[in-house]
């Protein structure tokens, strides 16, 4: 029989006020077991700390129940106290009597009977409770980094300059992201290309950083401290260690019809390609797609006119394997597609371009040399249209967008709204918005200045519709604000097309075990207070892959992942929660149901011999649990049909004990 | 082939040309309409009405007798494509106003939506096929230059009506190709012609139907076909326009060489 303490807390007036603490103590001072019973007005306290220490040295008390708060605010106070009087941490219980009683009833009557009853039910836990010692894990003191952009590179930046190795992993054959595509930044106007590339360069020559480009990750197995990684390192038929970046053979490469993705597609690139100039590493990459070579055989002149002989047509994909002790998911998104928006004529009419082509186009590294030019005939356009939320902030019925706000439309177009009215006075810029938004360091002012500095047409309503009207577009609109229907011939229409997270998010996901919301954005562990983890031990979230943000927000964001990374990084040992599943393998069958159900990959099956009857030798297949995986959420336990998976500290002994509290 | 066919008050009296061309291309392409015996209104617009399924009825009883033939209920009216095909989805979706139409009809096997409904543009797109269409076409339109006018009836609420995309459909341009025309590319293809608004505001609707009339002009059409007596009354009669608006099916049978 256990001798337990009871400690009911006032909280101040929080308890106090609604429950009367002193029957409770005292009604609870009589179930079996308890041997010491009170109340006081602050627990937590330094003094109400004492008061508990006191009494578990006194009346050599093995377990405690604290009538208090939620145990997210104060579990781990408790375990302290408890613990520094040689009391195993997991020996106390908390019944919550201020979120689960006193702040949701009035009556005093009810919320003590309440009250009693849920302190009945710690303490018929508590009998059953044993002490739990966490183990220990080792640490691969390196990180990986999924993605290549902004985010990627800030965290990769900030880890390594802490002493530990890092490797970027990239998918397209350059880091630099979405950033690169960039023309100008906002609110200070800087340019992307003067701000990243340098940060790319750096990121190159770190000795702490390896970079994989044009490569993804084929497989992750492990957890927190030692994960076993697979990345196929795709063919680039080039040997990366001779290539020079000189880029002969992207300018003799005859086949010149691959779409420049570089610049949404607004010109082409030869079979053989370096993305752009300042692109990290610097090796040239074929387009087996479009390759003569790789396609029929016959053409061979990038391997001719290679001074060093990187051309490599028979180079495979090659998978490495590589061990780290934590990974970060930086993979970013893309626009939507517009095309679903069949009423802007997105697809349908060229000069109805996104806010991302509109970035190529107004590049000085861009197709048109920096000259804003419409796509059709190469005309300088004299009354430009932008239209907002194109995707962003839908309804439940529109199917075709996201329901969230995409976040850096309202500051991108306010941006393009301004440059072009600065560089082209002569145009006439109109912007449709729902609403703007421009919260952050200096965004308002910004956009003010686009509209009372530079003239830009703002009017609230949303485009309806846009026509191809010979060599004119024909965009119909509402001004919610003067009441009327607007009628606006324009030579070019600018879409502000929401963002998705990147394709590949979603299997990256799976392989890590990182939950996802339904728009495939990764969960963080809490919203407000870990911002930068995944709920799954070991993995963190940097940049837009966790929610729509901008670059200084991104920026933020991947370093504070970075410190998270560190903070693993640094240590030697890691400790682990223990309370998590067991499988009792004489009991398992081996169904593999909880193996199915486990959303962190932490149950793994093997056949294992057991000793039959008459000395014979029995094989059977029994799951085991990787403590330092698991998360000790208990879906496990439930699925299990043979009661075999019990979670420690929470086993179902102890959970059908407490149902019986509460029923009698 | 053979499909039950609603033809609708309007075909009988001012929109003949829809009904009788039609009939007569069948026949030349070789699929039977049968006439639904004792077809009633589809029920106009009254029906959009949620709370109420007494003028749901009508469009039921008829999607019954198709159903009774075991055949495909064929529409040519837009406004009787979209009120049936609408009551069919209410039917096979909405439990209430299942349950309640079905008190009331008290037929001998209930209804819920078994019926197919299909546009007679539908017949020729995805029974008979566009191809087949343009091989049995005898007097090819060579040279006309036909703008489609689709209107909203036949496209919208897309999810229900699922007969094209709502923004940028293709079939009445696909219909063009096969009779051997060509198609008009223009904007005010699926812009409202104003509607019923010309009951009320004579004025809002000669605006409308002039704004999708010049358009279609300025675009270098001789012809502007559409499937809906009401566009075809408001285009014709409030255009002001010397553009001549006909049915599709007056063309389909110039094109199968049976007008």
């Amino acid at each position: 029989m256990q001798r337990i303490g009871v400690f009911i807390c006032h909280c101040g007036t929080n308890i106090a006020g609604t429950v009367d603490v002193k029957a409770v103590a005292e009604a609870l001072s009589h179930e079996p077991g308890v041997v010491f019973s009170t109340d006081y007005q602050y627990m937590c306290s330094e003094s109400g700390q004492q008061l508990m220490r006191e009494a578990i040295r006194e009346h050599k008390l093995t377990a405690v129940v604290v009538g208090s708060c939620s145990p997210r605010m104060h579990e781990a106070t408790f375990r302290k106290a408890a613990a520094a009087e040689g009391l195993n941490s997991y020996m106390v219980e908390i019944a919550n009597l201020r979120e689960h009683v006193s702040w949701i009833h009035k009556d005093m009557k009810e919320a003590t009977e309440k009250a009693i009853i849920l302190g009945r039910t710690a303490i018929a836990k508590v009998h059953l409770n044993t002490p739990l010692t966490a183990g220990e894990s080792p640490v691969t003191k390196r990180a990986l980094v999924i993605g290549g952009g902004i985010a990627g590179i800030q965290t990769a930046l900030d880890i390594a300059d802490a002493g530990f190795e890092v490797d970027i992993v990239e998918k397209s054959a350059t880091i630099g992201g979405k950033m690169a595509q960039l023309d100008k930044t906002f609110p200070t106007l800087d340019c992307a290309a003067c701000i990243l590339t340098p940060k790319m360069v750096d990121a190159a020559q770190h000795e702490k950083i390896s970079i994989y480009a044009y490569s993804e990750l084929e497989s992750m197995k492990g957890y927190i401290g030692n994960f076993k990684a697979q990345i196929r390192r795709k063919a680039r038929y080039v040997d990366e260690t001779k290539c020079t970046g000189c880029g002969i053979c992207t300018e003799k490469c005859p086949m010149k019809k691959a779409p420049n993705e570089f610049n949404m597609g607004f010109d082409k690139r030869g079979a053989v390609y370096i993305p752009f100039a300042q692109a990290v590493p610097k090796v040239a990459t074929i387009d087996a797609d479009y390759c003569l070579m790789l396609k029929n055989g016959k053409c061979g002149i990038c391997s001719k006119v290679c001074g060093v002989g990187a051309i490599d047509y028979t180079q495979k994909d090659e998978i490495i394997e590589r061990e780290y002790g934590a990974v970060v998911v930086a993979t970013g998104f893309n626009p939507i597609d517009a095309k679903v928006y069949g009423e802007y004529g997105y697809g349908t009419c060229p000069d109805v371009v996104t806010s991302l082509e509109l970035e190529r186009l107004m590049n000085a590294a861009g197709p048109t040399n920096g000259t804003l030019l419409r796509p059709s005939d190469k005309a300088h356009p004299h009354k430009i249209v932008f239209v907002q939320c194109v995707g962003s902030r839908c309804t439940e019925t529109d199917e075709r967008g996201k329901p969230y706000c995409s976040k850096i439309c309202c500051m991108y177009t306010a941006k393009h709204a301004m440059l072009i009215r600065e560089k082209y006075p002569d145009t006439e810029v109109y912007v449709f918005y729902i609403d703007v938004r421009t919260p952050g360091k200096n965004f308002d002012e910004f956009y003010r200045r686009a509209v009372e500095q530079y003239g830009v047409h703002y009017v609230k309503g949303m485009v309806g519709k846009v026509t191809q009207n010979g060599g004119q577009l024909h965009v119909q609109a509402s001004d919610l604000l003067a009441g009327e229907q607007l009628h606006i011939d324009a030579d070019l229409v600018v879409l502000a097309t929401a963002i998705e997270p990147d394709k590949t998010a979603r299997s990256i996901g799976t392989m890590l075990t990182a939950s996802m919301d339904t728009n495939d954005f990764f969960t963080e562990a809490h919203p407000k207070l870990r911002p930068v983890e995944s709920p799954t031990a070991g993995i963190f979230l940097s940049g837009v892959c966790q929610g729509p943000k901008d670059i200084p927000e991104t920026v933020s964001q991947a370093s504070a992942c970075a410190a998270k990374v560190i903070g693993v990084l640094a240590k030697d040992k890691l400790l682990c929660n223990p309370c998590v599943a067991e499988s009792d393998e004489l009991m398992c069958n081996g169904c593999s149901a909880c193996e199915k159900v486990c959303p962190y990959g932490a149950i793994t099956y093997a056949d294992k011999e057991f000793r039959g009857p008459n000395r014979t030798t029995l094989v059977r297949r029994v799951a085991s649990v990787n403590p330092a995986v698991c998360q000790g959420c208990g879906a496990c336990t439930v699925a299990c049909p043979s009661g075999a998976m019990d979670l420690k500290g929470f086993s179902n002994k102890q959970i059908m004990a407490e149902v019986d509290a509460i029923c009698k | 082939m053979k499909f039950s066919y609603f033809p609708g008050c309007t075909l009988k009296t001012k929109g003949k040309d829809l009904d009788i061309f039609a009939r007569k291309s069948a026949e030349a392409l070789g699929f039977a309409l049968c006439e639904l015996a004792d077809w009633q209104c589809c029920g106009a617009v009254y029906p959009m009405a949620k709370d109420e399924i007494a003028t749901k009825l009508s469009s039921v009883r008829a999607l019954v007798s198709a159903r009774d033939e075991g055949q495909e209920l064929v529409t040519l009216c837009s406004a009787c494509h979209n009120v049936i095909k609408q009551v069919n989805n209410d039917m096979a979706t909405d439990a209430d106003i299942a349950l309640r139409v079905n008190n009331y009809l008290g037929l001998d096997t209930p209804y819920n939506g078994e019926t197919t409904v299909l546009h007679y543009l539908e017949v020729l797109r995805d029974r008979i096929g566009f191809d087949k269409l343009k091989a049995a076409v005898t007097n090819p339109l060579k040279g006309r230059k036909i703008a489609a006018y689709y209107g909203c009836l036949l496209l919208r609420p897309s999810k229900i009506m699922q007969f094209d995309d709502a923004e940028n459909p293709t079939i009445l341009e696909d219909f063009i190709r096969a009779i051997g025309a060509e198609p008009v590319s223009w904007g005010m293809r699926n812009e409202c012609c104003g509607g019923y608004i010309a009951a009320e505001d004579k004025a809002q609707a000669t605006k409308r139907s002039n704004t999708v009339m010049e358009d279609a002009a300025k675009n270098g059409a001789d012809t502007m076909i559409t499937a809906c007596p009401l566009c075809l009354y408001n285009l014709a009669k409030n255009g002001g326009s010397d553009l001549p608006v006909v049915y599709f099916t007056e063309l389909l049978a110039e094109a199968l060489g049976v007008k």
